[in-house]
């Protein structure tokens, strides 16, 4: 694997994604979803609203990056604020 | 009562397909996000640097230009290659021996390679040998697309509109193809005008084949390498010089492996979430249906 040039911070990320699915998908198996509409402009599934959060959160770090010189510890905090907000009302 | 499954080996079929996507697009990808937060010397030498590249990519004055080249082009590209696509599509013969030639004619520069059609308007457009360059500057039309800048953004325009116009001619073609003779009958009763017909039945009907041609256009357009590359190389300067070209100079030209893989995730996040935006319209125009 040391072709793929992982860090500890990279190898953390690809985990908590992978937990995310995993969890994501046993959740599924357990409870299946149901599309509901919310404040998002269309029906949201559980999987849509995790792939919104997580998109969202690629952009406000992206945001972040390009405007503001602080840390992107603000940037994770406002991400998982919005995710909060679309996982119960989106 | 609905029985509940409790044989899931069919999930085992999906396994193929999974391992596949996990070599071709999940591994590239996750080592690229690896390299666009080091610093890479070699192989065995690399710093962590953060979110520093990121960072830099986003605050530099040449890339911010790609891009905003970039979405500049592929709005030209959807706006004169709608329009037009649907103008063919509706003038195109429907029955007879015609219908099959005009189909074959449309369907022509499709067939070319990307770097062939690139070479065929660099000489076509050259103003000594080439016979659009030469016709053009015989009108008193000073035009010379190595120098002047707005005729390598011409060139390089007319040049996507001639080579991709017949896809969106032959989508719309196909739309149009299966509307049901009862639409065109009611219309007649009713004495429609042709104006009415196209705004009341064929557009709507349209309406799917045009969202996946607009998607694959923008999708295309979006990521475009080597016609410009081949035509105008870039320039003159860097008027030419999109996302693609740019990227390639920074990872393969300069072996900026680190930067150039920043980069390459700010690109696909673009790309990723235009798709999904008309993932999602496409989705919900079969839901209207």
């Amino acid at each position: 694997m040391n072709w793929m040039a992982w860090t500890g911070v990279t190898a953390t990320f690809f985990s908590v994604i992978g937990c995310i699915l995993i969890f994501m998908t046993i959740l599924e198996i357990k409870s299946p979803t149901l599309e509901k509409k919310g404040f998002l402009p269309i029906a949201t599934t559980r999987g849509d609203k995790l792939f919104i959060s997580l998109i969202s959160a690629a952009y406000i770090h992206l945001g972040f990056l390009a405007l503001v010189d602080t840390v992107l510890w603000v940037a994770l905090c406002i991400s998982i604020l919005w995710s909060a907000v679309v996982f119960r009302w989106g | 009562m609905q029985r509940k499954v409790r044989d899931n080996k069919a999930w085992f079929l999906v396994l193929p397909v999974f391992i596949l996507v996990a070599f071709s697009a999940i591994v590239p990808i996750m080592t690229v996000v690896n390299y666009s937060v080091q610093d890479i010397f070699d192989q065995n030498t690399a710093y962590f640097v953060g979110a520093e590249w990121y960072r830099e990519m986003l605050r530099n004055p040449a890339l911010l230009d790609s891009l905003g080249r970039q979405f500049f082009f592929s709005f030209s590209v959807l706006a004169i290659e709608v329009p037009l696509g649907i103008a063919i599509a509706l003038v195109m013969p429907t029955k007879g021996r015609m219908a099959a030639v005009s189909l074959i004619l449309v369907a022509i520069p499709l067939l070319i390679p990307w770097n062939v059609v690139g070479t065929i308007w660099q000489i076509f457009s050259r103003a000594d040998i080439g016979l659009f360059g030469y016709a053009v500057n015989a009108l008193g039309i000073d035009y010379n697309y190595t120098s002047d800048p707005t005729a390598a953004w011409l060139t390089v325009l007319l040049m996507d509109v001639w080579h991709w116009t017949p896809l969106i001619a032959l989508l719309c073609y196909s739309g149009l193809r299966a509307i049901p003779e009862a639409f065109y009958q009611a219309a007649r009763i009713d004495r429609a005008s042709k104006w009415a017909i196209f705004r009341h039945i064929q557009l709507p009907r349209l309406k799917s084949v045009l969202v996946i041609g607009v998607l694959l256009r923008f999708m295309d357009s979006f990521m475009i390498y080597t016609e410009p590359f081949v035509l105008t190389g870039g320039g003159p300067g860097n008027s030419t010089t999109f996302l693609s070209q740019a990227l390639t100079q920074m990872a393969i030209g300069q072996f900026d492996i680190g930067p150039a893989a920043a980069f390459s995730l700010i690109y696909y996040l673009i790309v990723l979430l235009v798709c999904y935006a008309f993932f999602t319209a496409i989705n919900q125009l079969d839901k209207a249906k």
